[in-house]
């Protein structure tokens, strides 16, 4: 809309510079990280500040694949993540549905108790929990981090699903319902379907969190077969604080699965934030 | 009128089911929701703030018991605690503004038309699927003499003497994190905002455009009042997050050198992790709550005051 004005080419330069500087400072940490982990051990003293690496090689993710931990973190992390992602999806889109078809008693109380777990230091239950779940003997169990996780992003995931339903004219089910189906089976067979998109988004974006989260992972992990691939990481950092090119290798690693995700989701982002936003 | 009301089929049945539709038929979908949070996170929250007034160390399982303000007492006399609390403030205010200003530069660029835009759109949004581990580990290389450019850089210009890791620098080592915090948050500003963007109307631009006014008049007149509730919002939220936000510091300097990156939500952490005392440790969280609280009502009842439409 403002482009049409913009015509004159100065402002046209200065915007694809501006556009420029924003891809660069998002891509050059990444850049680096990739670089080093690709440059040879031998080059990284002498090379270590060069732009572009002399020689490139795989070895450092070799050594990390073959020779440490680092599998067993990923598989370990994977596990936690997918688990969370996918319990957490399924409870949230059943609250979001409830938050945008219904209207009852204690709606408001139910939507405010969400919105207070979203303010609160998260930090502040971490003592409590370590305590709880060491009661329970899940301490270094990958179940107690999918059983957290899932409460820490049930009430976004909420709200997420609810604009996603808001999105979906109503008369679609009641027309369902109409012609005889139970509120069940048009949720199931009319509205689920078109909320595809959003579940996806919802999916995508707890498995992030979940791929991320590292200081309750730290506090209720100690064992190393039960390590997530952020405490892995983190305490292969400061074991082997070194091995610049094997730290990297695994930390490009660490990336894959959560820019996987991020590609899939991110045309969805703003489409389902516009739609929450034009409701609220 | 009887006849009809002799002929409504059904309508017993529709009395009957009027109470489960209406009355438990939301909290079938909603209790799965409801029962977890409120095990996972309430009433842990209840148990966090009782251990406030109470000695909770693991590492001196049989001194336990309720102390009263003990903890607040013990906060009080902490200078750690007040530099924490002064940290917090710098933390939070330096990354908020870079963030805020920067997202909607963002915002509003990728609000126009562009070649390449859905690429340029993947890109820069990229931080944001980042890990924040992995995002601290990064920075915290960048700014590492041996392996970083960022030093060096800074030495060409002018900046530092010499090639050096800020990091290390009681001075300087708060700018480290909140590079990377600034990195990390500029997405989750633009695409709030650019949403917000989208959602304004277009005809508002043209009829604008057809009165004459300069960009900067539909910028001032149209962009931003329609962007201020956004705004006010997505800053207040950020504000409580980021003053809460602890992975990022703990990752690049613990809290270090000499305390000077320690803010609160990290103090909470190595307290509870590394000297395993969670009374303590849960009288500094009561702390940052309240002061979060009160921040919150403050913000609540300028908007009163100042939007009085």
């Amino acid at each position: 809309m403002n482009a049409l004005r913009q015509s004159s080419p100065l402002a046209v330069t200065g915007k694809y510079l501006a556009l420029a500087f924003y891809v660069a400072f998002a891509l050059f940490p990444l850049y680096w990280l990739a670089k080093i982990a690709v440059t040879p051990d031998k080059l990284i003293f002498s090379e270590g500040t060069a732009l572009i690496p002399s020689k490139f090689t795989f070895e450092n993710f070799q050594t990390v694949l073959l020779q440490t931990d680092f599998v067993a973190y990923f598989r370990n992390s994977l596990i936690v993540s997918i688990g969370t992602a996918a319990i957490t999806t399924v409870i949230a889109a059943a609250a979001g549905y409830a938050f945008s078809r219904f209207d009852f008693r204690g709606k408001r109380l139910i939507i405010a108790l969400m919105l207070i777990t979203q303010m609160f230091p998260l930090l502040m239950i971490i003592a409590p929990i370590y305590k709880i779940v060491a009661a329970l003997g899940l301490l270094n169990s990958l179940t107690s981090l999918i059983i957290v996780y899932t409460a820490f992003n049930i009430p976004f995931a909420t709200f997420l699903m609810q604009s996603f339903f808001d999105g979906i004219p109503k008369d679609l089910e009641d027309a369902g319902m109409i012609d005889g189906c139970t509120r069940f089976e048009a949720l199931r067979k009319i509205v689920l379907p078109l909320t595809l998109p959003g579940l996806g988004a919802t999916l995508g974006f707890i498995f992030t969190a979940a791929w991320s989260e590292l200081l309750f992972a730290l506090m209720l992990i100690n064992s190393n077969d039960a390590m997530t691939f952020p405490v892995g990481l983190l305490t292969f950092v400061s074991k082997f604080s070194v091995d610049w090119g094997q730290m990297m290798a695994a930390g490009v690693l660490a990336l894959v699965p959560s820019c996987l995700f991020f590609i899939f989701i991110q045309r969805y982002l703003v489409q389902g934030l516009t739609t929450g936003a034009v409701k609220g | 009128m009887t006849a009809r009301a002799d002929n409504a089929p059904g309508e017993t049945r529709a009395r009957g089911s009027f109470y489960i539709r209406y009355m438990v038929e939301p909290y079938l979908y909603l209790s799965p929701a409801v029962i977890v949070i409120a095990l996972v996170m309430l009433v842990p929250l209840v148990i966090g703030i009782s251990y406030a007034f109470q000695a909770v160390n693991l590492l001196r399982p049989f001194d336990t018991g309720w102390v009263g303000f003990e903890n607040f007492q013990a906060l009080w006399s902490d200078r750690k605690f007040w530099l924490a609390l002064k940290n917090t403030f710098w933390w939070t205010v330096g990354s908020i503004t870079f963030q805020f200003f920067l997202g909607l530069g963002l915002a509003l660029l990728l609000n126009t038309r562009f070649y390449g835009k859905r690429l340029v759109q993947a890109l820069v949004f990229l931080p944001w699927a980042v890990p924040t581990f992995l995002s601290a580990l990064t920075w915290a290389w960048l700014f590492n003499p041996t392996i970083g450019p960022l030093p060096h850089w800074l030495a060409a210009l002018g900046i530092l003497s010499e090639p050096y890791n800020i990091l290390g620098d009681p001075d300087l080592a708060m700018w480290g994190p909140i590079t990377a915090n600034v990195w990390f948050g500029i997405p989750f500003f633009a695409i709030t905002l650019l949403a917000a963007l989208q959602s304004i109307p277009g005809e508002l631009y043209e009829a604008a455009e057809i009165d004459g006014a300069s960009a900067w008049q539909t910028f001032t007149k149209i962009t931003l009042p329609f962007l201020a509730p956004m705004i006010a919002i997505t800053v207040m939220l950020r504000t409580i997050w980021i003053a809460n936000f602890a992975d990022l510091i703990f990752v690049m300097t613990g809290g270090g050198p000499a305390n000077s990156t320690q803010i609160l939500s990290t103090y909470i952490f190595t307290t509870a992790f590394r000297k395993l005392d969670f009374g303590y440790a849960s009288a500094i969280a009561v702390a940052l709550l309240g002061l979060l609280l009160i921040y919150a009502v403050v913000l609540l009842v300028l908007r009163r005051k100042l939007v009085k439409i």
